[in-house]
C-alpha cells in the first residue's frame, strides 16, 4: 500500500484511505468490490432466557417477533423519546442477539435489564468485522463459504464457515449497495482478510478506508452519529436532541409494542407530527456554476465528503442546516443530508444552501429529494 | 403513412446522433434515429469479440463528455458510470520509466528523479494550461462565429471571443498564440528537459491526426487534456463501466425514455430534398420516411457527397467538403489475455497496470513512427496507448483473465499497395513486437487478438478513411472552418438539413457537444 493515513474510530486507528487518494476505493464500492475493516464498531452479545425481552424493551422496533437469522436496523431512545444511538440488531438464536452501535452502549442496556434473565457482554474486542461491499461481493464471498448466499436475503444473517473458520455472514452494510458483513473471531481476522483479497482479486476487490465509505453512505442516505445527529446522552442542550421522527426513522418506531423506552413520548409526537425532518438535498448545478462564474472560476466541489454544519435557507430565512455532503461521482450530483423545519421537508421543496465561493458566503439553490440518493436493485436482489 | 412520419429524422445512432435526438425529444419533437448497424453506438460500442472477453472495440476511454449533457439527459440514472483511469506509465528504452500518478505530489516526486528543473516547471506548466483551457473552454460550448461574416450574430460572437481573449492578460495571450501555431515538441521544449516526459505529453497532441509531434499546430491539441480537468469533479475522464458501449446505451436509454424511436439495421440511402428543402429519407430497402427536419450525425463526406444529390449543393461547398481531410492514421489491437503483462521497468503486478501505459519512450521514437506513415507505411515501432480495462472493471473478462486495448498510431489509411489480410497481420505482429520490447511476456499472455486497421474501422463504423474524429482535428479544420467555411453553424446549404456529428465544431472524442449544439440549432430555427 502506498501510504495509509489514519484516523481515530472508537479508540482504534483505521485507514482513511489505503491509497494516497480515496477515489478508487470509493469506485470499487459501486463498480466491483471493496473490503472494509469495520471492527471498531461497538458489538454486544445479549443472551439468556429474557434476551428478546431486553432487546425489545430498549429498541423502537419489535424484537420479540424477530425471526432467528433476521437483522434489524433500528435506533433506541431515552425516556423522552430522543435518539441515543442507531445500529443493527441480529437475532442469532432464540436467546442470542448481537447489537452493534456507534457509541458505547453496555451501560444503557444493563440499566434496562433490571429484573430480566439476560446477560450483556461487550464483544467489541473479540469479534472482528469485515464489510465486503459492491456488485461483485457475492461472487467473491461465495467462493469461500458453503452458505448459499444467493438465497441470503437482504438484512438476514447466517452462521457458517469461511475456509473452515467459523463466521456469521449478514447481508448488510453501510454503503447502500449489494454487500455483506462478516463477523468473526478476532484471531481469524488476518487469515480471512487475506482469503478475501485472494478470492477477490480477479473480481477487482480493493481495500477501502473511511473516506470512500463516507461518500457511499451519503449516497445511500445513511446517517452517522455525532455527524448528522447528536446522541441524547451527549447533547448539551435540549435543541441538540432529535426524535426518530425527526431523523426520518419514524418507519422503525413500533407503537403497537406493549412498551419500550420512550414509547409514551413518541406516541404523543406521532400524533402531533415532528418539528423537524431529516432530508436529502440536491444542489442545483446551474446555479452553483453561476455563483462561481461571477468570480470567473469554474465550480469547485469537495473532493471528499464534508462533515460540518451548513445553513439552509428559504427566502433568506434560515430553516435548517445540512450536516454532511459530498459530490457524488456516480450520480454526478452535489448531494447533502440535513435537517429542516418540518414544513420545508417535502420532496420538491426549494431551499438554498450556503456555499463559500472564493471566501464569500453565497447561497446555492437546492431541492429536497427523497433518500436514498442511490438505491440499486442489486442491493436487495 | 403516419407511422413513417416524424418531426425529425436523425441519421446515425452514434453518441452524437443519440444526443441530438434526445434533446429534440426533450423539446417535444417526435424523433426517429436510423442506425445502419444492429446496435447503437457507432464507434462507441462494447462487443464480446471472443467468448467472455468484452472490448470497447474502437473508442476506449471517455474524456470530455459534456457535463451539461450528463445532467440534461440524466445519464447517471440511465447507466453512465465512469471509473477513473489514474496513472500513465511510460517505459523507457534504457529500462527506466516515467510514471504520472493520480496524486499530484507523487508525480512531482517521480519527476524529481528525472530532473529537478522539470519538477519545478511541472506545476507552473500545469497552472498555465489550466488557465488556457479555462480560456478556451467557453468556446467549446458555443456556436462558432464566422470572422469573415458581417452578420450581427457573427460580429457579436467574434466580439465575445475577442473580449474573452483580451481578458486573458499578456502572458496568457502570448502562450495562447504559441499553442495555436507551434508544434507540440517545440512548445514542450520551452518548458521541460526530460525527453520521456515531453514524448508522453506530445503523444496526446497527435492522436487522430496525420501529424507528428514536430509538425506545427500540434501544440493546440495538448490543451484538450486539460479541458477535462476543468470539469474536475465531473470526472468525465476515464473508463465507462462495461466499456464505451455503456455510454451509448445510457444515452439511448435516456433518448427512449424521452420518446425517441431508435431503429437499428436501417441504412439510409438518400436524403430526399425538393426545392432546396429536406423532405425525409429513403432507406436502402426502398422504404421512405418523411420528416421536415433531417439531422446527419455522419461525417461530412457521407453527409454531403453520398447522401445528398450533388446538384442540391453549391459547387464551392462541394469543393470544400471534398478537400476536408480525413486521413485515418490510427489502428486498434484488442487482446484477450490469460495473464497480465510484466513490464521490465516495473515488474510484477502494481497500480501502474490499472492506468494507461504509453509506448512513447522518446521524442525521436514518436517522430520516427510518424516518418514511416508519412511515406505510406505503418509504423514499425508505433506509438501506443495501452489500457487493461478488466483491471478497472473486472466484468470485462472472465475472472482472472484480462482484456487489453492497444490504440496504435500510425497506421495510414492509404497504405502503400493498400491494406490486405496479410498486411493487417503484419501490422498486428509489429504492434506485439513493439510491446514485447517493454513487456517481454506479452506473447505468452495472448489468447486471442483482433487487429483493426483504418480500413476496418471505416468498413465497420462507416467513418470515412477510418478517421476516429470524423475528420482530422487539425487547426485548419476546427472552429469556424469545421467542416467548411460558412457552414460551421450546424446548418447546411439544404434547408432543414442539419449536421450534428463530430465533423462539426467542436468535434472529436466522446464529447457530445456536436450532437447537442446541432439539436439546439434545429430548435432555434423551429421554435
Amino acid at each position: 500500500m502506498e501510504g495509509a493515513n489514519w484516523r481515530r474510530w472508537a479508540g482504534y486507528t483505521v485507514a482513511s484511505s489505503y491509497e494516497l487518494l480515496h477515489d478508487r476505493e470509493y469506485h470499487a464500492i459501486r463498480s466491483s468490490a471493496a473490503l472494509l475493516d469495520v471492527t471498531p464498531l461497538y458489538k454486544y452479545l445479549v443472551t439468556g432466557k429474557d434476551a428478546a425481552r431486553l432487546v425489545d424493551r430498549v429498541i423502537v422496533r419489535d424484537a420479540l417477533h424477530a425471526r432467528v437469522g433476521q437483522v434489524m436496523y433500528t435506533c433506541w431512545c431515552d425516556s423522552a423519546g430522543k435518539v441515543i444511538d442507531d445500529g443493527t440488531v441480529s437475532r442469532l438464536g432464540d436467546e442470542t442477539f448481537r447489537i452493534t452501535s456507534a457509541d458505547p452502549s453496555l451501560r444503557w442496556f444493563a440499566l434496562n435489564a433490571a429484573g430480566l434473565h439476560a446477560k450483556i457482554e461487550d464483544v467489541t474486542e473479540s469479534t472482528a468485522a469485515l464489510a465486503l461491499q459492491g456488485p461483485n461481493a457475492r461472487a467473491i464471498l461465495q467462493q469461500l463459504t458453503g452458505a448459499d448466499l444467493a438465497h441470503l436475503k437482504y438484512f438476514r444473517v447466517v452462521s457458517t464457515t469461511l475456509r473452515d473458520m467459523p463466521v456469521q455472514i449478514s447481508r448488510t452494510g453501510y454503503t447502500g449497495d449489494l454487500g455483506y458483513e462478516i463477523w468473526l473471531h478476532a484471531h481469524d481476522a488476518l487469515a480471512i482478510w487475506d482469503a478475501l483479497i485472494e478470492a477477490g482479486t480477479p473480481y477487482g476487490i480493493v481495500p477501502c478506508g473511511m473516506l470512500g465509505l463516507d461518500m457511499a453512505r451519503i449516497e445511500a442516505g445513511l446517517m452517522l452519529l455525532e455527524v448528522d445527529y447528536v446522541s441524547a446522552h451527549r447533547a448539551l442542550i435540549e435543541g441538540q436532541k432529535s426524535s426518530p421522527y425527526e431523523l426520518n426513522l419514524g418507519w422503525a418506531v413500533d407503537l403497537k409494542k406493549e412498551w419500550f423506552v420512550g414509547k409514551d413520548a413518541l406516541a404523543l409526537e406521532a400524533a402531533r407530527g415532528p418539528a423537524w425532518r431529516f432530508i436529502g438535498i440536491e444542489v442545483d448545478w446551474e446555479n452553483l456554476e453561476r455563483l462561481y462564474a461571477e468570480v470567473k472560476l469554474p465550480p469547485r466541489l469537495p473532493a471528499q465528503a464534508w462533515r460540518v454544519s451548513v445553513p439552509l435557507y428559504v427566502e433568506g430565512r434560515q430553516v435548517g442546516y445540512a450536516t454532511s455532503g459530498c459530490w457524488s461521482p456516480l450520480l454526478k450530483k452535489y448531494i447533502a443530508l440535513g435537517h429542516v423545519e418540518a414544513a420545508y421537508g417535502n420532496p420538491g421543496s426549494r431551499l438554498a444552501m450556503e456555499v463559500t465561493v472564493e471566501h464569500r458566503r453565497k447561497q446555492a439553490a437546492a431541492t429536497v429529494v427523497p433518500t436514498p440518493f442511490f438505491n440499486p436493485d442489486r442491493k436487495r436482489a | 403513412m403516419a407511422a413513417n412520419r416524424y418531426d425529425a429524422i436523425v441519421i446515425g445512432g452514434g453518441h452524437n446522433g443519440l444526443i441530438a435526438a434526445a434533446y429534440l425529444a426533450r423539446a417535444g419533437r417526435k424523433v426517429v434515429v436510423l442506425e445502419r448497424r444492429e446496435r447503437v453506438g457507432g464507434a462507441a460500442v462494447t462487443e464480446e469479440i471472443f467468448p467472455g472477453f468484452k472490448f470497447s472495440m474502437f473508442s476506449y476511454v471517455v474524456s470530455l463528455l459534456r457535463p451539461e449533457i450528463i445532467r440534461d439527459l440524466r445519464l447517471p440514472e440511465h447507466g453512465l458510470q465512469i471509473l477513473p483511469l489514474e496513472s500513465t506509465l511510460t517505459p523507457m528504452e534504457n529500462g527506466d520509466y516515467f510514471a504520472a500518478w493520480a496524486d499530484h505530489d507523487q508525480t512531482r516526486r517521480e519527476l524529481l528523479r528525472h530532473s529537478a528543473l522539470d519538477a519545478e516547471a511541472y506545476d507552473e506548466y500545469g497552472r498555465l494550461m489550466y488557465h488556457m483551457a479555462h480560456a478556451v473552454k467557453p468556446i467549446l460550448g458555443m456556436v462558432p462565429p464566422d470572422p469573415a461574416s458581417l452578420r450581427p450574430r457573427d460580429l457579436k460572437g467574434m466580439l465575445a471571443v475577442g473580449n474573452h481573449f483580451r481578458s486573458l492578460g499578456a502572458e496568457q495571450f502570448h502562450a495562447m498564440f504559441k499553442l495555436m501555431t507551434m508544434s507540440s515538441a517545440d512548445f514542450l521544449d520551452e518548458w521541460f528537459e526530460t525527453d520521456v516526459l515531453k514524448a508522453t505529453k506530445s503523444a496526446s497532441g497527435i492522436i487522430g491526426t496525420f501529424l507528428g509531434p514536430r509538425s506545427p499546430g500540434t501544440a493546440y491539441v495538448l490543451l484538450h487534456h486539460y479541458m477535462g480537468e476543468l470539469d474536475g469533479v465531473f470526472r468525465a475522464w476515464g473508463f465507462q463501466k462495461g466499456g464505451t458501449g455503456g455510454i451509448s446505451e445510457a444515452i439511448a436509454a435516456s433518448a427512449r425514455s424521452l420518446g425517441v424511436a431508435i431503429r437499428c439495421g436501417q441504412t439510409v440511402q438518400k436524403v430526399r430534398e425538393k426545392d432546396g428543402r429536406v423532405r425525409g429519407v429513403v432507406l436502402e430497402n426502398g422504404d421512405e420516411i418523411d420528416a421536415n427536419i433531417v439531422l446527419t450525425s455522419l461525417d461530412p463526406r457521407r453527409s454531403f457527397l453520398e447522401l445528398v444529390d450533388r446538384k442540391a449543393l453549391p459547387d464551392e461547398f462541394v469543393a470544400d467538403i471534398s478537400r476536408f481531410k480525413f486521413r485515418g492514421s490510427s489502428g486498434k489491437v484488442n487482446l484477450a489475455l490469460g495473464a497480465l503483462p510484466d513490464f521490465t521497468c516495473m515488474p510484477g503486478f502494481g497500480p501502474h497496470l490499472r492506468g494507461a501505459m504509453s509506448i512513447s519512450p522518446s521524442m525521436d521514437y514518436v517522430e520516427r513512427a510518424y516518418d514511416d506513415a508519412k511515406y505510406g507505411e505503418f509504423s514499425k515501432r508505433p506509438y501506443m496507448d495501452i489500457v487493461i480495462p478488466s483491471l478497472i472493471d473486472p466484468g470485462m473478462a472472465p475472472p482472472g483473465k484480462h482484456v487489453m486495448s492497444v490504440f496504435v498510431q500510425y497506421a495510414p489509411y492509404n497504405l502503400n499497395g493498400g491494406w490486405t489480410d496479410a498486411k493487417r497481420e503484419a501490422f498486428g505482429d509489429a504492434v506485439i513486437g513493439a510491446i514485447e520490447r517493454f513487456a517481454p511476456n506479452i506473447r505468452s499472455c495472448i489468447e486471442h487478438r483482433q487487429v483493426l486497421t483504418p480500413l476496418d474501422i471505416e468498413r465497420i463504423t462507416g467513418l470515412s478513411e477510418g478517421n476516429i474524429f470524423q475528420g482530422e482535428l487539425a487547426l485548419h479544420q476546427l472552429f469556424f472552418l469545421r467542416p467548411a467555411p460558412g457552414w460551421a453553424r450546424f446548418r447546411t446549404p439544404i434547408r432543414n438539413y442539419y449536421q450534428c456529428g463530430s465533423g462539426t465544431h467542436p468535434g472529436g472524442g466522446i464529447m457530445g457537444a456536436s450532437g447537442r449544439l446541432g439539436a439546439m440549432a434545429v430548435l432555434e430555427d423551429h421554435a
